[in-house]
């Protein structure tokens, strides 16, 4: 694809609400349509206009599984933009900039935080750099980046002229003039660009002809003025272009569910949650295979209290039934985990991981909850905690988490995490072939017992697991409740039913470790053999896969397990790779290793090295790449803390 | 599925022979038999009635209801039988709570309840004391009074349930006594067939803790005559038409409030609002989702015979395909 590298990291920065994520997706959709590979990371602040966001996107011939913290093409079409992410541009990549802002006083960026605006003035001086853009351009410069000032004003007014409209309007386009230089450069067919565009803009044909005008005003001005030669970048289509879908974290949840048979669904809006539900509501209708029409119903709530009962009282009537949340909702909706749990229901929380406690960093990564989510709730009663490692993990895992629920008949938390949930990724159509309703023991009253007595609801059994029947089903009726309860659901106090129902319910945690297979438990990549040996769970796969790709290519081997239960904890059969790790590594995005105590506690094995990150932003492959090089090299404390000041 | 016979169902079909264990005197009684009677009355099958309690005294009223009993927690019935209704628009769902569990740790529920306008119905024991708890105030206890276990007098003005009620969109709204229970079957039955919200303030002496609102003060032995009433016996019509004019809507509303706000020496019962001019949730859904009654989230099919999804995503990745 390229002249001399395999892959190209793109980046393209601006101020939220001025098409960022929009030129994002037409550049991806562009590659994408191409035949190419690629992730997608987003990074953004909790805020509507103004504040700065960024979108990397990594291409290849390759699959890609995660984000690059170095950029080689960094696209921007304002000063702040320029000013946050310069300094991350590799030697030989480039920077297109507006020509206008190319000397800005960092001073007059209001946005830049002070502590990023403090660094960087310090950086330039201590260089005899002036404290502006045009000092960081220079610094680029000799650090051998190059360096394309775009004119953005006089190509929207050519394009305003060509079609006779105003330029405020023309102004528009900006986004995809960004793109589109963006492509030219790369020497990527301007028609793949018009593409992506025209996916974006979906039926709106004046729109996608006047980005269309945009695109091709851009590469004529990159062609006209711009010596390419001397930029190391290609980009070409890949001639074997398989469909692939694109799609983010969240909305693979969202189809996950929809292939999981899921029928109702709450949500609260919270950040980085939201976004899932609001695809279900967009998409409640669909397609079934036998003619007719699925559905699904979601209920915007009032509160996470009333998202997770009111999911909880559709379950109770057999509805498969979930609801999203991220943190500070999830902490709302604990007690109603132990309702859900003492009365044996079946209910699905997707936990979008933020940075916490409290409100936290709502729109940054962390994988904080993992204690949380295997612990809430005061009391003891069993659930499932499942995690995704990728996109297409997402998916399979919503439609997993549905029969979980209903197989064991307790809470199942899924959790993603905001890097995940914004993450997109190009990856083969899911099979829906292979997607299983499984719907565990159900019960079957006798229809015609209607006023014979109530039915045994909570009737002790070898696995735990009671026949479930449905409210509203005719027959006998039953009785559910919050506190310990007779097999009919009536409230006792009774020590006797008090413990055949604790062992009756805490049972299920074991058949739920026999019944679910190794494979659905953890997953082993790399050499089986190796002692160097990485475990993780969650979205941070991608970025440890790639860095142990580069380790091999180094001669250096290493597996890595990669939980996908995290509760119950299968501990016996990772027995084998804990025995034999030397070292042992956990990496998390977290303070504490929350992971490596959770192993302490039910294995009493231990991690040799810590590799963490909490300041919200996902672990890179190359940043790990350091951490287990290190580590691999003796060089390593036990605890290591990846940090990055300019993400 | 239809049930094979359908015998004809009383008032014990309804009942159950669990130990009642609220307190001698205690207005719970009252109420369950209401309840008991207006099932009857309506004929509705066991199977498609589903009580959902919260917690305290109200909240044990579903096990003396022989149908499908929810017992959920503190503040949260209305949330839990929203799902339940929604998931499955053949039941009945019934709310009993007190009005700790409505107006206190359960208001934003009532409130968020209020603007769907679901098929429920809400009764709510109302006695305006923390019974289980020993007699600590209520959010519907006025300002100022001081029941037998409290040290000082109440410092929280009192809710008015009838207005926040009607402020946030209740469509049928009432208020009975625990011990007229004739009027209550006739209440609790109409409240059940309106076709949307309803909710029945039930006034109630607590025997134990609450030592002001007694039995003989509703009667009002202290004033020389009752203190309740009927508002239909006055000839008040409580109903907003389908269709009805700004005008009219105005007028039904202000002769509900002024007699919201009686209290004293004359407490009104009966109906006091029926708002036929709001559309209910369900059929808020059938409008986004067209086979909704037909095959709501607990029956719609899920798997082939070979327990394979039915789900078809076909349409839906054309969005994400990349071709």
């Amino acid at each position: 694809m390229v002249k001399e590298r395999e892959e190209l990291a793109w980046r393209i920065g601006g101020p939220q609400g001025s098409g960022v994520d929009t030129a994002a997706g037409i550049f991806q959709r562009a590659c994408a349509i191409g035949g190419l590979h690629i992730y997608g990371r987003r990074e953004y602040y909790s805020n509507i206009k103004g504040r700065h966001s960024y979108y990397d996107v990594r291409v290849a011939h390759h699959p890609v599984t995660s984000h690059r913290e170095t950029v080689d093409l960094l696209t921007t079409f304002e000063a702040e933009s320029l000013a946050r992410h310069a300094m991350a541009v590799v030697p030989g990549g480039a920077i297109i900039y507006n020509s206008k802002n190319a000397d800005v006083p960092l001073e007059r960026i209001v946005f830049l935080d002070a502590r990023l605006r403090q660094d960087l003035i310090a950086y330039l001086e201590s260089h005899g750099l002036p404290t502006t853009t045009a000092g960081l351009i220079e610094d680029a410069r000799r650090r051998g980046v190059q360096l394309y000032a775009v004119p953005y004003d006089e190509i929207t007014k050519a394009l305003g002229d060509r079609l006779g409209v105003p330029k405020g309007i023309a102004d528009r386009t900006l986004n995809t003039i960004a793109v589109a230089i963006s492509a030219a450069l790369l020497d990527f067919p301007a028609e793949y660009v018009v593409k992506g565009v025209a996916r974006i803009f979906k039926g709106r044909d004046k729109i996608i002809d006047m980005n269309a005008q945009a695109i091709d005003l851009a590469y004529e001005f990159v062609h006209e003025n711009f010596d390419t030669e001397h930029f190391e970048f290609r980009m070409d289509i890949d001639e074997y272009r398989p469909p692939r879908l694109l799609l983010n974290g969240n909305q693979a949840v969202a189809l996950g569910k929809l292939a999981g048979g899921l029928t109702f669904q709450t949500y609260y809006p919270i950040s980085p949650a939201t976004d899932e539900s609001v695809f279900l509501e967009g998409h409640s209708t669909f397609k079934l295979r036998n003619g007719e029409t699925g559905s699904v119903v979601v209920v915007q709530t009032e509160d996470e209290l009333s998202a997770i009962t009111m999911a909880t009282g559709a379950a109770l009537t057999g509805a498969r039934s979930a609801t999203a949340t991220s943190g500070p909702g999830l902490s709302l909706m604990v007690e109603a985990l132990g309702w859900a749990g003492i009365n044996e229901v079946p209910v699905v929380v997707t936990n979008y991981m933020r940075g916490g406690p409290s409100t936290g960093m709502p729109t940054r990564t962390d994988q904080g909850d993992l204690l949380f989510a295997i612990r809430a709730g005061h009391g003891e009663f069993p659930r499932i905690v499942i995690a995704s490692g990728d996109v297409a993990e997402a998916f399979y895992d919503a439609t997993r988490a549905l029969n979980y629920a209903e197989r064991f008949q307790m809470p199942v938390i899924h959790l993603v995490d905001k890097a995940l949930s914004s993450a997109t990724q190009t990856v083969e159509p899911f099979d829906l072939s292979t997607i299983r309703i499984e719907r565990g023991v159900l019960a079957e009253p006798d229809p015609n017992a209607n006023g014979s007595g109530p039915f045994p609801r909570f009737k002790p059994t070898d696995t735990g697991i009671s026949p479930r029947p449905f409210l509203g089903q005719p027959g006998h009726t039953h009785w559910l409740t919050g506190g310990e309860h007779t097999e009919i659901g009536r409230v006792t106090e009774d020590p006797v039913i008090r413990e055949t129902m604790m062992e009756k319910r805490m049972k299920k945690i074991e058949t739920a470790c026999r019944e679910i297979p190794v494979e659905e438990k953890f997953v082993v990549y790399g050499d089986p053999d190796a002692e160097f040996t990485i475990m993780a769970w969650g979205s941070t796969k991608g970025a440890i896969l790639e860095a142990m790709e580069r380790l091999e290519k180094e001669g250096i081997r290493t597996r890595f397990v990669h939980l996908r239960l995290l509760w119950p904890f299968p501990s016996e059969p990772l027995r084998p790779y804990l025995e034999t790790a030397k070292p042992l590594v956990i990496a998390e995005l977290t303070y504490t290793g929350q992971l490596d105590q959770l192993l302490r506690q039910e294995t009493s094995h231990g991690a040799d090295y810590l590799v963490l990150k909490y300041n919200g932003r996902p672990f890179s492959g190359e940043a790990l790449y350091g951490a287990f090089k290190s580590i691999q090299e003796g060089t390593a404390e036990h605890r290591i803390v990846i940090r990055n000041p300019m993400e | 599925m239809a049930v094979a016979t359908k015998p004809k169902v009383t008032a014990k079909t309804y009942k159950t022979e669990f130990p009642i264990d609220w307190c001698p005197g205690c207005g719970d009684f009252g109420i369950v038999n209401a309840i008991h009677q207006a099932l009857a009355k309506l004929q509705i099958p066991r199977h498609l009635v589903a009580v959902v309690g919260g917690i305290g005294c109200s909240g044990k009223a579903q096990y003396h209801v022989n149908t499908y009993g929810v017992h959920t927690l503190h503040g949260r019935p209305l949330p839990y039988a929203t799902g339940i209704r929604l998931a499955n628009p053949e039941m009945r769902v019934i709310v009993v709570s007190g009005d700790g569990d409505s107006m206190a740790i359960g208001a934003g529920h009532f409130v968020g309840t209020g603007r769907r306008n679901v098929n429920l119905t809400h009764l709510m024991f109302n006695n305006e004391v923390y019974g289980l708890t020993k007699g600590q105030a209520g959010p519907t206890l006025p300002l100022g009074l001081q029941t037998k276990s409290l040290p000082e007098p109440n410092m929280h003005g009192a809710v008015n349930p009838l207005m926040l009620a009607m402020t946030v969109g209740y469509t049928w709204i009432g208020r009975g006594y625990s011990y007229n229970i004739r009027h209550l079957v006739e209440l609790i039955a109409q409240a059940i067939e309106h076709p949307g919200l309803a909710f029945l303030d039930i006034l109630q002496p607590c025997p134990t803790y609450n030592n002001l609102h007694t039995k003989d003060w509703f009667a009002g032995k202290d004033i020389g005559h009752d203190r309740i009433y009927n508002l239909q016996d006055e000839g008040y019509d409580p109903v907003i038409p389908e269709g009805a004019d700004e005008e009219t809507v105005k007028a039904k509303l202000a002769q509900f409030i002024e007699k919201a706000h009686e209290w004293d020496d004359r407490i009104p019962t009966g109906v006091f609002l029926v708002n036929r001019n709001v559309s209910s949730y369900e059929e808020r859904l059938a409008q986004r989702v067209p086979n909704y009654f037909e095959s709501p989230p607990a029956r719609r099919p899920l798997a082939d015979e070979n327990g394979v999804t039915l789900t078809d995503l076909s349409e839906m990745y054309q969005e994400f395909i990349m071709q």
